[in-house]
């Protein structure tokens, strides 16, 4: 059985190329570091908020430790398994996983927790935001219903359509829609991609469209979807993956790393143990890589000039 | 690239039992009484399961994948055998990737420089193929750079020859073995055939089941992919050689071996040679795929592009693919048929030797140089070419979006409501056991007791593993596609096999469909259409359409001149000769086109599930990234191989039986 705490993000399309910022470590070392670094791994998992804390960490060691930084593109199950095997050296943004923490952390002890990067993950229901102006009580579940009709499409049948996105989202939507008796069908995107395209052409064109989505996440800063509120979570409400009928918890996004690493005595991993953000920084970068199209480095460059004061404080300056 | 689609799943066709011509009499009572049953026992047995619902079988699955995943570091299985299959495997890939594609320890290049690649591979197509070619390579390779993505091609590059390097080494003596010894092929062919149907992204899960992602899983799954091939096109090269030059080498004293090596090898070349170009080309094209296994090359631009929806760089990307294709297909075609040509002509020996060892001498120079000289190691310039590719791609694709959305909307719910959603939900909501009987008795039609026989295997398998509901949802979108598909290349391709103009035009559009990877335009598609099965089957029929389109010219342009010439004096026109002689003449490629069309839609289930077709292609990928579903997506994997075999029997049987009452 799944539970909502369990959630996994990585994209369906499992695995992102972050060869570009192999490509260009070109920008070598500014500065000896006392310490040698040597190399680091770094999971990629394949989310662009991922993405972002992954830019600003590999920038970070780059230029201010000399390490060579290696990414390599992981599911998320994958890269803990990296973890006892010394493949990874550390993930970057975590979401739960509370099966993998008890046995990676509490039972076998090859990794550790190096707590929280600051950013605050909430899943949950959205609407697009011209309905929530439009028909403002359509922001509690209780009123769905009512709407069902207005989002009906070829592929929901009689009920009203609720998309879901990548298939690696595990989520309770199906049940929540019996639990809740609400009329809706949940139609699987298949992708991140298939959902965030829907919903932006949605808003564009005026349509109905109601799905799953989460924060932070750099698309909500083009087009500002709104949260339906669900019947609140209260701890072990989401415990029966048949009988849940509560919204997702909220998630404290951390930092996991190899106990081997940490061991190491690499300045990298004081860094990555100090890095901490919030998600306006964290949607800044990912705005820049996303929509601005620029390189990890590039974006990362950009938010290290404006922000030297906090990476001075991970590199303990 | 241009014959691969006849050798997908071409296999020697079976004697059947010809049975009176009464098939399309019995295909028309097969459907009556189809729709008679299955809407008078609509809803009943249809078999669904719950979305988070496992059944026991895929629970085994999932614990079986657990077991693996604890024993990975400790069973001697893995510890001796499988984790040194792997590491041997990256390591070779890394190997070649240091040499073209990486840079290594404190250099800041590769080995060989982009400017020493672009020498050396111009000057094995001059040696390999002509002076034309040569330059099509250079040219190709310039635009590469220009594109942006040298390194991602080499990348690209690297693993493809990897992959193709084991590919011939594992199936060229496999194929010689098979050519030599008739009761070892018989063996060895069902494997090769399930090794073709069974649709690309399946094997995906297995394998990285056991050799976790990264470049050997890629190198594995490409494997599996390129073998074939290369061994089926080498047995059948052997065996074409005549048996009277063999027997005359062994009367004049000749061992067996001797025979092989000086007699059959040699006249059997340009054949394994058109073997390794396909072998070239289904690499090439899986690679791509590999990506979502964490391959490295162009195929992640891609990948990469599509996570953040950036249609601009997926299209440059995919570009990038299409020229590499051109550039190994042709190189390895005009190589063929230099083969052919050498084997009669021996003049002009000594010219081709100055030229040979003046290419050498820069060629040799030039590398070094590139390794050496900094403006030679990694390509100058962020790529203009690319950008502004992308640039317009991307303003494009916008205003298309913008202006066309309402037409394409329409379009979807017109496809949706009139085509899709009937044929699901009679599908869906049939008796499992009435429809599994209307495919025995299909079967029993085309292929007699025999492929029955497999028919109801196939079934039965299906129903094991507990996906019944959702096969048929896929079947349905499967069976729109194929239609669509067939239709297409109806239309397409009697104007291409009646016109060689259209035939050149065409041609490359039709190669650029097939070697494009599919996430290149899944993007606009979604853009245009919404996550919707209609989604889907169009991905499914821009990539399928080409092997129907070629298969049909094939047809057309292959039916024997007296025919057409009879016709033309019997005073038909245009439409006439098209309806009454060309499209009869062409029957039997008709049903192979149905075949590979629907081969090729079956390949891309898995895709379709990325952009809401949901079905078995949406729970091959929620298997693949979520562990508690891992059994489940291995159950619709095997599900879709099922489908795939009992599909492809099917309208194999039926080109055969079409044949067979042509003759009649």
């Amino acid at each position: 059985m799944v539970k909502a705490s369990r959630i996994r993000r990585g994209s369906a399309f499992v695995l992102l190329a972050s060869a570009l910022s192999l490509s260009l470590s070109a920008g070598a070392p500014a500065q000896a570091a006392a310490v040698k670094c040597g190399t680091v791994n770094l999971a990629d998992n394949a989310w662009v908020g991922y993405e972002a804390n992954l830019a600003v960490i590999s920038y970070v060691l780059k230029t201010n430790l000399g390490c060579k930084v290696v990414v390599k593109n992981l599911t998320e199950q994958v890269s803990w398994q990296g973890f006892p095997t010394g493949e990874i050296d550390a993930v970057l943004e975590n979401w739960g996983h509370d099966d993998l923490a008890a046995k990676y952390i509490t039972k076998d002890k090859t990794a550790v927790d190096l707590g929280p990067t600051g950013n605050k993950g909430i899943i949950g229901w959205y609407v697009v935001p011209w309905m929530a102006k439009k028909y403002p009580d359509i922001l509690n579940y209780k009123n769905l219903n009512k709407y069902a009709s207005l989002f009906k499409t070829s592929e929901s049948g009689a009920k009203g359509a609720f998309l879901d996105g990548d298939p690696s989202y595990v989520t309770n939507d199906e049940a929540l829609m019996k639990n809740l008796k609400l009329n809706y069908k949940v139609i699987y995107s298949g992708s991140e991609a298939a959902l965030i395209t829907s919903f932006r052409n949605a808003e564009a064109q005026k349509k109905p469209m109601i799905g799953y989505f989460y924060e932070p996440h750099w698309f909500l800063a083009q087009v500002a979807l709104k949260h339906v509120a669900l019947p609140a979570w209260t701890t072990g409400c989401d415990a029966n993956a048949k009988t849940v009928a509560c919204d997702y918890p909220p998630y404290v996004l951390n930092k996991i790393a190899s106990t081997k690493f940490m061991k190491s005595g690499s300045p990298a991993a004081a860094v990555i143990k100090n890095f901490s953000w919030t998600n306006a920084d964290q949607n800044s970068v990912a705005k820049s890589l996303s929509v601005d199209k620029l390189t990890d480095d590039a974006a990362a460059k950009i938010w290290v000039t404006a922000n030297q004061a906090t990476v001075n404080k991970w590199l303990g300056k | 690239m241009s014959t691969s689609v006849l050798e997908k799943s071409a296999k020697s066709p079976k004697p059947v039992i010809a049975k009176p011509p009464r098939t399309n009499r019995h295909l028309a009572i097969l459907t009556l009484g189809f729709l008679f049953f299955g809407i008078l026992f609509r809803g009943i047995a249809t078999l669904p399961l719950d979305r988070s619902s496992l059944t026991s079988f895929q629970n085994w699955l999932n614990s079986v994948s657990i077991w693996i995943g604890d024993n990975r570091t400790s069973n001697p299985i893995f510890t001796t055998f499988i984790n040194v299959i792997r590491s041997s495997i990256d390591s070779f890939v890394k190997g070649i990737q240091n040499l073209i594609s990486q840079s290594m320890g404190e250099s800041t290049s590769p080995l060989i420089g982009w400017f020493g690649i672009v020498v050396l591979l111009t000057f094995i197509a001059l040696m390999m193929a002509n002076w034309r070619i040569a330059l099509l390579v250079a040219l190709g390779l310039g635009t590469l750079g220009l594109l942006g993505f040298w390194q991602e091609s080499m990348d690209t590059l690297a693993l493809t020859i990897a992959a193709v390097v084991l590919a011939l080494l594992i199936g060229i003596p496999l194929g010689i073995c098979a050519g030599l010894y008739p009761k070892f092929e018989r063996t060895i062919t069902p494997l090769l055939d399930f090794a073709q149907v069974m649709p690309t992204f399946v094997y995906l899960t297995p394998v990285t089941l056991f050799f976790l992602i990264g470049p050997a899983s890629a190198t594995i799954v490409t494997l599996i992919y390129a073998i074939p091939p290369a061994l089926r096109i080498t047995a059948v090269a052997l065996k074409e050689v005549p048996w009277a030059s063999v027997e005359a080498a062994i009367s004049m004293g000749s061992t067996p071996f001797q025979a092989l090596r000086k007699v059959q090898l040699p006249q059997a070349k340009r054949t394994i040679v058109v073997g390794i170009n396909q072998t070239i080309m289904a690499a090439l094209s899986m690679v791509t795929i590999a990506a979502l296994i964490d391959a490295p090359g162009l195929g992640k631009v891609v990948i990469r592009a599509l996570e953040s929806l950036d249609i601009g760089k997926s299209f440059q990307a995919g570009l990038g693919i299409v020229i590499l294709a051109v550039i190994l297909d042709r190189t390895t075609t005009a190589a063929a048929a230099k083969v052919e040509k050498e084997a009669t002509d021996h003049s002009n020996h000594m010219r081709h030797r100055v030229i040979l060892s003046i290419g050498a001498v820069v060629t040799v120079t030039s590398v070094y140089i590139s390794h050496s000289v900094n403006w030679a190691g990694n390509f100058p310039g962020t790529g203009f070419l690319g950008t502004n590719i992308a640039k317009y791609s991307d303003l494009m694709t916008q205003w298309v979006q913008l202006h066309a959305v309402s037409v394409t909307n329409s379009i979807t719910d017109i496809v949706s409501y009139g085509l899709i959603n009937p044929i699901e939900s009679l599908l869906t909501q049939s008796p499992w056991f009435i429809t599994g009987i209307a495919f025995v008795l299909l079967a029993t039609i085309f292929g007699g007791k025999k492929l029955a026989g497999i028919a109801a295997f196939c079934v039965l398998g299906i129903v094991g593993t507990g996906l019944w509901s959702d096969t048929m949802t896929t079947l349905a979108s499967t069976l729109v596609a194929a239609i669509v598909t067939v239709a297409v290349g109806v239309i397409f391709g009697v104007w291409i096999g009646r016109s060689k103009r259209a035939d050149r035009w065409m041609r490359p559009i039709l190669d650029a469909g097939q070697v494009l990877p599919a996430f290149v335009y899944l993007v606009p598609f979604l853009g245009l259409f919404g996550a919707t099965r209609f989604t889907a089957i169009l991905a499914a029929i821009v990539y399928a359409a080409p092997a129907s389109i070629k298969l049909m010219a094939d047809g057309i342009a292959g039916i024997p001149a007296s025919i057409t010439e009879a016709g033309i004096a019997a005073g038909s026109n245009t439409w006439q000769m098209i309806m009454k002689v060309q499209l009869p003449s062409a029957r039997r490629n008709l049903t192979l086109a149905t075949n590979q069309g629907l081969i090729y839609v079956l390949a891309m289930i898995v895709v379709g599930g990325l952009v809401g077709a949901g079905g078995l292609g949406y729970l091959v990928v929620a298997g693949f990234s979520q562990s508690s579903l891992t059994g489940k997506g291995l159950a619709a994997g095997l599900a879709i191989v099922l489908l795939g075999i009992l599909l492809d029997r099917i309208t194999q049987a039926a080109a055969v039986k079409s044949t067979l009452e042509r003759k009649k």
